[in-house]
């Protein structure tokens, strides 16, 4: 048979198909897959856009060059885009006099658009609530931080000399967006209006000034400069990235996207459930078509090929409506999200919509046509013999197929190898205990229909009677009321955990360079603030020199993370236990016994940026002194945790030498803060950094992805509601069939109907229970191992997953079938003949 | 009775057809050694009680099935050097097929059930073709209904219809008034003669129905599995 009539064939039979239940379902079920993963792909493209634009905000701009000397306006002129903006800033530290009062302070001045990213904050009084500001200060006047304020005693509308002038200050500046970025910034600010800078006379040559070009703009002319920059090196500029800067918010954006991409793999994996079930359905719905096609002369190619053609029209419909709901989906979370995504933010790539359709071919490759493949063989016997059918594949073809297109999927959709298997082997054994599970439950309710009434005894009949389907069944349900589980009850877990990680009274002061002869009075004093238990944490500066013999000069690192490591000094420290926010995930933690040795503990990010596995040997330049170590274990840090971390941990006595500093962080309430500047004058060698900001910055960031994630799990929802109706499709003939053989023997609707209502209650009943057992199992997981998070099941999961799917499934179940159980019998039974 | 194994010109032969099918106490011949052979245009009925193996002689005469042992020709064809798809492409060219139970299509339209053999041949005029056809079977004004619209006699002229718009040389009938009612099943056995008489194919029916056992050229009992004297 020639191609062409095969497709004609296929499509005129199409639109008939897709009215039929068991085709719609296929459609559904990849349509929502597609949908889930478009609406996420789109959106995660812009919110980690967003995110990323946010991380901007660390350096006011998406691109920073900071130098020693005034950097000419013409600088980087060949790579300058009308679209780019630019402003300076101007930095150095002086003493600002009131009367007989005098500070130490960082002078930032700027000119007008600063900050190009992110907004600085003002309060009319010290320590007073603060509010976004769009301006600069205006010429003349100067904008002073709560703790220089409180100490000169000042007042607004007060005057202070600044150099060669006198100023007028005029608001309390509360935060900085930049305030993080460079030395002088951990004294106490002011910020001026860079015009007001000559009449001080203070910046003269040889005085300690930075001196920061800021530029912002679209994508491409920000990576413009880049690429200028790159082919233009100048030793004597230091270019700053947001990529650089906040690991506490690469940690959160991380943990943010992972969550997303979990909630639509769950929408994905469950629409893949929904996909078998009805491709099972919708294959066993051909077999009498095609045993008359070829009884009719129809060759083994040509039935193939119609099912083929038709099922790829499916395939394409679906990513067609998938993609279009997906994108309809985006733009409401863009407007759930409106107040939060900036405005001219990338527009989503198209990138999301390859991913789906080759994920759909995936689910289609390896659910779909396993059951359509065996349909060629249909004997054509069938037409005179109804208990013909076709033979069963191969045996572990289906499986395969299945398995190969689960790790495709996955792949697809995670892109870690190493959490793919795992995720795969998860999937795996959460199936096969399923499956076992099931098939011991349908086999125990076999034991209890004698003990019940007439409509449950037919109920429970049919769940053993149908064996094999049921177990399906029950892990389908079981499976999607799991997922649904995890998301309902899991995720706002995981998420309560995680926020109550940066909860109120997470740490927002850092105090460093605390010298080791101060920790005590330090301890005394900071306890008198009311933090008592602050953990000193040591801390020693050194250079890594080379990785396995070779010098890191000579090897190249991909990221610019990884060149960051290779040239600055990096902090590190030592430990005899492993911090409370930091799970080993390879190697060994060290005992007592190992103390001194030679060894080192990396963090994920170090291991990913200077390409290291365990056994890597690494030599560091400690205060001169070398020293080479072994990667004895990987560490995933939880930086959001805002405690003291470290790329680097040393096991105990193998930098005894070496001259360090402490480091601490704690909570102070608002009422605590202003004794920080009489710490500051006790201890003049420490150094706060004030991280509310970025705390701020990371709840955002939780409660967005929280918001989101909800809203992906309503595709989830969708799929679940799919996998159901693939259910009582796959037996409704059956059911159709009996119920009309029980009415004809004298059997009221109603018996009828409460047997239906009573075998899908039992499924829904055992399916929660697996589904309970199976979410906090995974929740355990995915908490641990994914998340670095503790997790402790809650106890609502149980009694939400028996009600619920006992509800969920018996009532729908019930409701959906109620149809077939009305038909009049003799109608029916005419149907069969 | 009938021809030779070697008689040439025979629309159908079979020899030493046996049919031999597993079952839970051991291989079970449903079929023992039944010789046949059909001239072309003569009307043939198996009769036999139920049971007696006539759907399975059906089957294997029509290719539908394999025997175990013997052989089958259609029109000189051996169907044992045929594989499926061959078999499928012969019965597409020279067999025409009414059944009990209609087996008409339920996602199609009397019209598209009809044009399906001719699609399946590659027939351009398949509409034109099936139109008439129906409209020969006193359907004319039912194209467009699917057959759940139809009542079971006017569903079994669809079948009819689609039987004959191939034009068939060879007509295979198993029990195609069975699921009718005594005067319905009569006009319908009534138009199937006559469109065989008037498409001059052979005709091979199965039947419980003496009366429609009669109307045939020859009639060949079976029972348990052996053609009875
Ligand atoms: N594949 C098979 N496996 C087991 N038994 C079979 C198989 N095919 C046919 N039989 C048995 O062989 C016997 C003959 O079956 P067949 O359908 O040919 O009978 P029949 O003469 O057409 O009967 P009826 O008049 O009831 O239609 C029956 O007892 C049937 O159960
Ligand atoms: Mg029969």
């Amino acid at each position: 048979m020639k191609p062409l009539p095969m497709l004609r064939f296929a499509l005129r039979g199409l639109w008939r198909e897709l009215r039929s239940g068991e085709a719609l379902v296929l459609f559904g079920a990849l349509a929502v897959a597609v949908a889930s993963m478009t609406a996420v792909g789109f959106f995660a493209s812009r919110v980690s856009a967003g995110v990323a634009r946010e991380a901007t905000q660390v350096l006011a701009a998406d691109l920073r060059i900071d130098s020693a000397n005034p950097i000419p306006a013409g600088e980087l002129a060949p790579a300058r885009n009308d679209r780019l903006r630019r402003a300076e800033e101007i930095s150095f530290p002086t003493a600002l006099f009131h009367g007989d009062r005098s500070q130490l302070v960082a002078v930032n001045a700027v000119t007008p658009g600063y900050p190009l990213r992110g907004r600085v904050r003002v309060a009319a009084v010290p320590y007073g609530p603060a509010g976004a500001i769009a301006t600069i200060p205006a010429r003349g006047t100067v904008w002073l931080d709560s703790r220089t304020a409180t100490a000169l005693g000042l007042r607004p509308g007060a005057s202070v000399r600044l150099g060669a002038t006198r100023l007028r200050f005029t608001r309390v500046l509360a935060f900085r967006p930049d305030q993080s970025v460079g030395l002088v910034s951990l004294a106490p600010a002011l910020l001026m209006n860079a015009a007001d800078l000559p009449a001080t006379a203070l910046v003269q040559p040889g005085s300690r000034v930075t001196y920061a070009a800021l530029f912002a703009g679209p994508p491409a002319a920000v990576a413009a400069v880049r690429a200028y920059l790159r082919a233009h090196p100048d030793p004597a500029l230091r270019v700053r990235e947001a990529a650089e800067n906040s690991r506490e918010l690469g940690s959160a954006i991380e943990r943010a996207s992972r969550f997303l991409n979990l909630a639509s793999l769950a929408a994905v994996l469950l629409a893949a459930v929904g996909v078998a079930m009805s491709a099972r359905r919708w294959a066993g719905r051909r077999i009498d078509g095609v045993a008359l096609m070829k009884c009719l002369g129809a060759t083994q190619r040509f039935v193939l090929g119609v099912a083929l053609a038709e099922l790829g029209a499916i395939g394409a419909l679906a990513l067609l409506a998938g993609t279009l709901a997906g994108a309809i989906a985006e733009s409401g979370i863009a407007w759930l999200l409106r107040s939060l995504i900036e405005r001219d933010l990338p527009a989503a790539s198209a990138r999301p919509i390859a991913v789906a359709a080759a994920t759909e071919l995936a689910m289609l490759l390896g659910f779909a046509l396993p059951p359509l493949m065996p349909l060629k063989r249909t004997p054509p016997l069938r037409v005179l013999r109804r208990d013909v059918a076709p033979p069963r594949l191969r045996h572990g073809v289906a499986p395969g197929l299945a398995l190969a297109a689960l790790f495709a999927i996955l792949w697809l959709m995670v892109r870690d190898t190493a959490l793919v298997v795992d995720l795969a082997a998860g999937i795996a054994v959460v199936g096969a205990a399923l499956a076992a599970a099931g098939f011991a439950l349908v086999r125990l309710t076999r034991r209890f229909r004698g003990g019940v009434g007439v409509a449950w005894r037919y109920g429970l009949a049919n769940v053993s009677r149908r064996g094999i389907a049921s177990v399906l069944q029950v892990v389908a349900f079981g499976l999607g009321l799991m997922i649904l589980l995890l998301l309902a009850v899991v995720r706002g877990d995981l998420m309560r955990e995680w926020r109550a990680s940066v909860g109120a009274r997470a740490p927002n002061e850092f105090l460093i360079n605390i010298r080791p002869q101060d920790a005590p009075a330090l301890r005394r004093a900071l306890a008198a603030l009311g933090a008592p238990d602050a953990p000193m944490v040591p801390v020693i500066r050194a250079r890594i020199t080379a990785i396995d013999a070779r010098p890191v000069a000579s090897l190249h690192f991909a990221s610019a993370r990884g060149r960051a490591f290779a040239q600055r000094e990096q902090n590190l420290t030592w430990s005899a236990d492993p911090m409370p926010d930091n799970r080993v995930i390879a190697g060994r933690w060290w005992g007592p016994a190992d103390y001194g040795k030679p060894w080192v503990s990396i963090s994920t990010e170090y291991r990913d940026a200077m390409h290291l596995k365990l056994g890597d040997s690494i030599s560091f330049d400690v205060a001169g002194e070398p020293l080479t170590v072994r990667v004895a274990s990987i560490r995933r840090v939880r930086w959001d945790s805002f405690r003291p971390n470290f790329f680097l941990v040393f096991p105990p006595r193998l930098l005894d030498g070496a001259a360090g500093t402490l480091i601490t962080s704690v909570y102070l309430g608002p009422r605590a803060r202003p004794g920080l500047a009489e710490l500051a004058r006790r201890f003049p060698t420490i150094t706060v950094i004030d991280v509310d900001a970025i705390l701020a910055q990371v709840r955002t960031i939780i409660d967005r992805a929280s918001l989101a994630v909800q809203y992906v799990s309503l595709f989830t929802l969708a799929a679940g509601v799919i996998v159901l109706l693939a259910a009582v499709q796959a037996t409704r003939d059956e059911r159709r069939h009996e119920s009309a053989i029980l009415r004809t023997l004298g059997a009221s609707r109603f018996t009828v109907l409460s047997g239906v209502a009573a075998e899908f209650a039992a499924l829904g009943l055992l399916s929660g229970l697996l589904g309970a057992a199976g979410a906090a199992g995974t929740g355990w997981w995915v908490a641990h191992h994914l998340f670095a998070l503790r997790y402790a099941p809650d106890p609502k999961l149980w009694w939400l997953g028996i009600l619920g799917g006992t509800g969920l499934v018996g009532v729908s179940g019930t409701l959906a079938a109620r149809r077939v159980v009305g038909t009049p019998p003799a109608q029916s039974l005419r149907a069969e003949a | 009775m009938y021809p030779g194994p070697s008689g040439a010109g025979l629309a159908l032969e079979a020899s030493g057809l046996t049919k031999t099918v597993d079952s839970p106490s051991g291989p079970l011949t449903i079929l023992a050694d039944v010789d046949l052979g059909v001239r072309a245009g003569e009307t043939v009925a198996i009769v036999g009680p139920s049971g007696a193996g006539k759907s399975t002689l059906l089957a294997l005469l029509a290719g539908l099935d394999t025997p175990t042992r013997g052989r089958v020709a259609i029109a000189g064809t051996d169907l044992g050097r045929l594989d499926e798809d061959g078999r499928a492409a012969l019965r597409g060219r020279q067999v025409g097929f009414v059944f009990q139970s209609f087996q008409l299509i339920p996602s199609l339209t009397a019209l598209e059930n009809v044009m399906l053999p001719l699609e399946l041949a590659g027939d351009p005029n398949a509409r034109v073709a099936a139109t008439a056809a129906l409209t020969e079977v006193g359907l004319g004004a039912r194209l467009a209904h699917y057959p759940r619209q139809l009542s079971g006699g006017e569903q079994q002229r669809v079948a009819i219809a689609r039987a004959f718009v191939t034009r068939p040389p060879l007509l295979f009938a198993d029990e195609p008034t069975g699921n009718l009612d005594g005067a319905t099943g009569r006009r319908i056995a009534q138009l199937l003669f006559e469109r065989n008489r008037a498409a001059g194919s052979t005709l091979v029916l199965v039947t419980h129905d003496r009366e429609l056992a009669a109307r045939c050229d020859r009639i060949v009992a079976l029972d348990a599995g052996r053609v009875a004297g």
